[in-house]
């Protein structure tokens, strides 16, 4: 890891994304000392990826806190600490095994300001590592964002880089409100970039441009970005120039960076991991054609998972959108 | 604190027998099968994590150390009994007759290694903690409902107790009185969380006494411990007695799996006074006249043999069918799942 100067003058050092969200939760650690770790795991271990690594040394097993094997008692204890003063930051392991906890986010975590009319709120941020194509164990590997796009009354966010994750780490233990932070364990230590070492924020809600074009949208986020910018590449040299959209909040969605892309180049494919029916990606369709269906040169694409559980690992390649059926999408709408 | 529960035993860590209650009931037969199926779980158990590291399987969680209580509860079972393990237990499912081939295939991420042999009630490992304490007592009530004798055992580690699973299993197989065996193996951690931490309770099986369930403590590192309990719990719920709980305690020797490392939360050379469940039977086998070289040195043959075989057959293996993605999903796909399938192996073909 190296320091260095931008030029700007903001010191930034290189790092992955795993090591972004450790430093945004050291950065949230050291300055408001309301801020716990709760999760399986993430005091001694230093969580499972690494991504608690060395903050139990520095804070201590007081706030960075082993708990037992619990997701719903990680999650329900978390809403009580938070509607009494405190900013648990709870890690699940996976996302796959955060639907024991569904109840207490469902039912709780996200109607709590609602049902006492603003005189408790539940400020605390749920870590979950998301996605396939890490070669987990099955049941590991769920993209279960939906579910949660779905409930009202939680921010659901996904970065896709390491500036984005400890920018909207920070962002979201700041927000008053319960925040899903869906981390893709596939881009944990796939790539570096600079990243500054001080405090910072990523608005919560805001997409992000990933790739100037005027042809067609594609809309993503999380780790299946860099699948995505990859397709657009590919589709540079057939002399179609796509526009990527990285959501990186799926709720509340950007809807003003859709619909202005989407007016502009009049096509758009929105790509998900997750199973097609029930996805985000229809939600995104929507709002398209509620902001820009007379701008339309073609239906909307989707390339999503299919609507099968997760697959083992074996199979799990032709389970995840690739360039190729991404590639496909693109041409469907560009050959409308 | 309402009972205490005495670590129960049968040999000692040098290989003795310390309740001679149950010397008759040890035979050469018995001596002999928990040796071969011990050595047998272990040799794969070395084989998986040699494959692991060599990049011919995927992840793989280790036993080694815990053969004990998984031979001594799985031959403690009847053919047609039912058994959910955890993704730890395949020591105990390769014992109570799950195929090798198949168990290979489960950790190189192929949905093959859930399928029971013809007949066999194995049910695929459960993944997430504690889920399967639940399905144990279900299907174990549908037999006591269907009028028959057989029973089901729920495999679960230390870690297991923290979920609401495994109360509200207890709890269930408690008020119903279901023909259960919920079998702990208290390894003593929960991949870094120590017991201690997981837990304020002395024992797990106190637990029982809140649900009225009959529970033991045994040494899970004595086969005969084992499986003498797992014997009287067996008949226990057989003869309509119901429930019980075991705790085997027992030591994970290695990595929580071949993706951890242990030296983050557990001091160097602890552990390292727990006796080996194998050592430990070789020494009572010796002690006791049981060991004869001849057989011994026949049987570890027959093991490798078995296990390079099932290594070969699962390599072999035809690949994984991409068809499998969707065709057993539902007994019947709805259409719109029906059009996903078609345009892939579409795409796929033109290729
Ligand atoms: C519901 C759920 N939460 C978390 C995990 C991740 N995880 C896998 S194994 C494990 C520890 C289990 O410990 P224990 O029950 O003691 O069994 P052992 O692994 O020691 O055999 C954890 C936390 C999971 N598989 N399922």
């Amino acid at each position: 890891m190296t320091t260095k100067m931008t030029d700007t003058k903001i010191a930034t050092k290189n790092i992955t994304l795993i090591q972004a969200i450790n430093d945004g939760m050291k950065i949230v650690l050291e300055r408001d000392e309301t801020t716990l770790i709760l999760g399986e795991d993430v005091g001694k271990n230093g969580g499972v990826f690494r991504a608690t690594d060395g903050l139990q040394e520095v804070f201590g097993e007081d706030r960075v806190i082993d708990t037992p094997l619990s997701e719903s008692g990680i999650i329900g204890t978390s809403i009580g600490l938070a509607v009494n003063g405190f900013k648990p930051i709870a890690e699940i392991q996976f996302m796959g095994f955060i639907y024991p906890a569904y109840d207490q986010i469902m039912t709780h975590a996200s109607r709590i300001r609602m049902r006492t009319m603003g005189r408790y709120s539940v400020p605390m941020v749920i870590r979950a590592p998301y996605g396939a194509g890490v070669r987990a164990p099955e049941i590991h590997s769920d993209s279960a964002e939906a579910l949660f796009t779905h409930m009202p009354g939680i921010k659901v966010v996904c970065p896709a880089t390491p500036y984005d994750a400890k920018g909207l780490l920070i962002a979201a233990v700041e927000d008053p409100d319960p925040v899903l932070f869906m981390e893709p364990m596939h881009n944990y230590r796939s790539f570096r970039e600079e990243v500054p070492i001080d405090y910072y924020t990523v608005e919560i809600g805001k997409g992000k441009k990933r790739m100037e074009g005027e042809d067609v949208t594609l809309i993503t986020w999380g780790a299946m970005v860099p699948v995505v910018e990859k397709a657009a590449n590919q589709m540079k040299q057939h002399g179609i120039s796509c526009e990527v959209i990285d959501l990186r909040t799926l709720y509340p969605v950007d809807e003003r960076i859709i619909a202005e892309s989407v007016q502009k180049t009049g096509r758009a494919v929105v790509i998900h991991e997750a199973a097609k029916t029930g996805g985000l990606g229809n939600d995104i369709v929507s709002i398209i054609n509620d902001t820009s269906f007379l701008y339309l040169k073609a239906p909307v694409e989707r390339v999503t998972g299919f609507d099968v559980p997760v697959p083992f690992s074996s199979l799990e390649n032709h389970y995840l959108p690739t360039v190729e059926r991404i590639v496909k999408g693109i041409e469907k709408v560009t050959n409308f | 604190m309402v009972e205490s529960y005495p670590i129960k035993q049968v040999i000692d860590d040098q290989g003795n027998v310390v309740d001679a209650s149950n010397k008759d009931l040890i035979n050469e037969e018995l001596v002999l099968r928990a040796y071969f199926h011990m050595y047998r779980i272990r040799t794969f158990d070395k084989k998986a994590k040699s494959l692991q590291r060599q990049g011919r399987i995927g992840t793989y969680p280790p036993f080694e150390g815990q053969e004990a209580a998984q031979v001594g509860s799985a031959l403690a079972l009847g053919e047609d009994d039912w058994l959910f393990p955890t993704y730890r237990d395949h020591g105990a499912m390769l014992t109570f007759g799950a195929d090798m081939t198949r168990t290979f295939l489960y950790w190189n991420g192929r949905l093959e290694g859930c399928v029971p042999p013809e007949g066999k009630h194995i049910f695929p490992a459960a993944v997430p903690i504690a889920t399967q304490i639940l399905h144990a007592t279900g299907a174990s009530w549908a037999e006591k409902r269907k009028g028959t004798k057989n029973i089901a055992i729920a495999y679960f580690g230390d870690g297991a107790t923290s979920e609401g699973d495994f109360h509200e299993g207890l709890n269930f197989a408690s008020v119903f009185q279901t023909p259960t065996i919920f079998f702990n193996q208290n390894n003593g951690y929960a991949i870094s969380v120590p017991f201690e931490r997981q837990m304020n309770s002395k024992t797990i099986a106190q637990k029982g006494v809140a649900y009225e369930m009959p529970s033991v403590r045994v040494d899970g590192n004595d086969f005969f411990a084992v499986f003498f309990e797992m014997q009287k719990a067996v008949e226990r719920a057989r003869s309509g007695g119901g429930p019980t709980l075991i705790e085997a305690v027992t030591w994970r020797t290695g990595a929580h799996t071949t993706a951890d490392d242990p030296t983050k939360y557990r001091a160097e050379g602890l552990g390292q006074d727990v006796v080996d469940p194998i050592i430990r039977l070789e020494r009572f086998m010796k002690n006791a006249g049981f060991w004869n070289e001849d057989v011994v040195t026949k049987a570890h043959l027959e093991i490798e043999e078995e296990i390079e075989a099932a290594v070969k057959a699962m390599e072999s293996y035809p690949k994984a069918n991409v068809e499998d993605l969707f065709n057993h999903v539902f007994a019947e796909l709805p259409d719109q799942l029906q059009e996903q399938k078609d345009a892939y192996l579409h795409l796929l073909g033109g290729k």
